[in-house]
């Protein structure tokens, strides 16, 4: 039982660690690319797009070759370790923030940009606001970027090692209880990863859903006419 | 306390707007006039600083605006577009909008957008959300979010063109009182002539990206500077 809290718990600190720093990158990579206009960006939308369907193996096959002992960052010691996993699963995440940031900031008017500019804000608090006009969808990027990675187990599983105490998160531990034949096990570690999954977004969906419930509250009695 | 000086705007090397030389005193309000494509947001976008011209140069208080540090100027106006373009937040908020950003104490923002909401006669939703208000209401609170700024410019591009005839009346009605009490000066794009001759003391009229004439709505009226301003007139709603 101890056993499993501790897998428990390191599921949800690498993905939650890998998920803040996705958004570390994905947040003004995604306001950037949004935002800005300049040669070569659809390229690099492109890219991102392609990188939100990237392949869990693959990121863990060159996490693996980069972090093996002889490899590029060998001498860092990082393979089969939960920094490694980590930083397998950012590398899957930062692509699904950052292309969901930027489709969320495409998809608002696009003179608010310059509604908030003429209004006299600086830059900052322009993209703030635009941040915040987009919370909403801004918040599913969160939830997706959290549910392609908690769910992933190619790359834990190559970069990790599946080591008992030590790397092993839900996802490689129902392999290996699968691959065992101890199909039980596996089915109330897989029933625990579901019960986990489901109670974190539903914490993200009641955030995102407050400010929605806030608008009908003051609409109530009112007629809901288009402000444009 | 606006001077243009042979103002070159061009957009992917094709010419969109031509401004040889034109003054806007202090407490003036300009309507510009013309058909569509001729420049008259891209003159108002210039004149936010929101774009830049290729050649020649807006002065304003006597210093071009390349001169002048990009947020302080930005902070000595306001702008209103044809949409309300309104936050997700309530209408007291919005109207604060501006007010934040400049960093002013709580107290005074709650005041004075208080008294502008007041102004234009929309203090009773002020706790309502933006996207519950008509048509006439989220104007109103656009040109509240603009006016609460007491701007030394007032930018505004077609703020009542969405808006039925009623509506439209009674806010350019408001938006005239306000203007001439407050001495406000503002550049105003709209299509109707007569919108422009009760809000403006001159208009400017833009073809095909050249600032053809500038006078009153009588001057223009009699005497159009060419063919294409005559054509112009004539097509207008009057």
């Amino acid at each position: 039982m101890t056993e499993i809290f501790e897998i428990t718990i390191l599921s949800i600190q690498v993905s939650a660690i890998a998920t803040v720093i996705s958004l570390m990158i994905g947040l003004p990579f995604g306001t950037w690319l949004a935002l800005g206009n300049f040669r070569g960006r659809s390229f690099i939308l492109s890219v991102i797009n392609t990188g939100m369907a990237l392949p869990p193996v693959v990121v863990g096959l060159v996490v693996a070759i980069l972090l093996w002992r002889s490899g590029p960052l060998g001498n860092l010691r990082l393979i089969y370790t939960p920094v490694a996993i980590i930083i397998a699963q950012t590398i899957i995440a930062a692509p699904v923030v950052t292309g969901l940031t930027a489709a969320a900031l495409e998809a608002l008017d696009p003179r608010l940009q310059q509604q908030l500019l003429g209004l006299g804000a600086s830059r900052g608090q322009m993209v703030w606001y635009l941040w915040r006009e987009a919370r909403l969808p801004l918040l599913a990027a969160l939830m997706a970027g959290f549910g392609s990675v908690i769910s992933e187990v190619g790359a834990s599983m190559m970069v990790g090692g599946n080591i008992r105490g030590q790397t092993r998160v839900l996802t490689t531990a129902i392999v290996l209880e699968t691959s065992k034949g101890e199909f039980g096990q596996a089915l109330a570690l897989s029933t625990l990863l579901l019960v986990l999954t489901y109670l974190i977004n539903l914490a993200l969906t009641w955030i995102q859903q407050r400010g929605r419930k806030a608008d009908w509250h003051s609409s109530r009695g009112t007629p809901s006419i288009s402000r444009n | 306390m606006i001077q243009i000086r042979d103002l070159l705007i061009e957009r992917n090397e094709l010419k969109v707007l031509q401004v040889d030389s034109l003054e806007i005193p202090r407490g003036e309000t300009l309507a510009v006039v013309g058909p569509n494509g001729a420049g008259k947001s891209t003159l108002l976008l210039a004149l936010a600083r929101l774009l830049h011209p290729s050649r020649g140069e807006i002065l304003f208080n006597g210093k071009s605006l390349r001169n002048w540090d990009e947020l302080e100027y930005r902070r000595k106006i306001s702008f209103v577009f044809q949409a309300p373009l309104l936050m997700d937040m309530t209408v007291e908020q919005n109207v604060a909008l501006g007010l934040k950003f400049r960093g002013l104490p709580k107290q005074e923002i709650s005041q004075r957008a208080g008294k502008w909401m007041k102004q234009l006669g929309v203090e009773a939703l002020s706790k309502r959300r933006a996207g519950q208000l008509s048509g006439g209401e989220a104007q109103r609170v656009s040109l509240a979010r603009a006016l609460v700024l007491e701007p030394e410019l007032l930018l505004l591009d077609e703020p009542f063109s969405a808006l039925d005839p009623p509506t439209r009346a009674k806010l350019i009605d408001d938006l005239s009182t306000l203007l001439k009490a407050h001495q406000r000066t503002a550049v105003f794009v709209t299509h109707n002539l007569n919108e422009a001759a009760t809000l403006s003391h001159r208009i400017a009229v833009l073809v095909g990206g050249v600032l053809r004439q500038v006078g009153t709505a009588g001057q223009i009226k009699a005497n159009p500077a060419d063919e294409t301003v005559a054509a112009f007139l004539h097509e207008l709603p009057q």
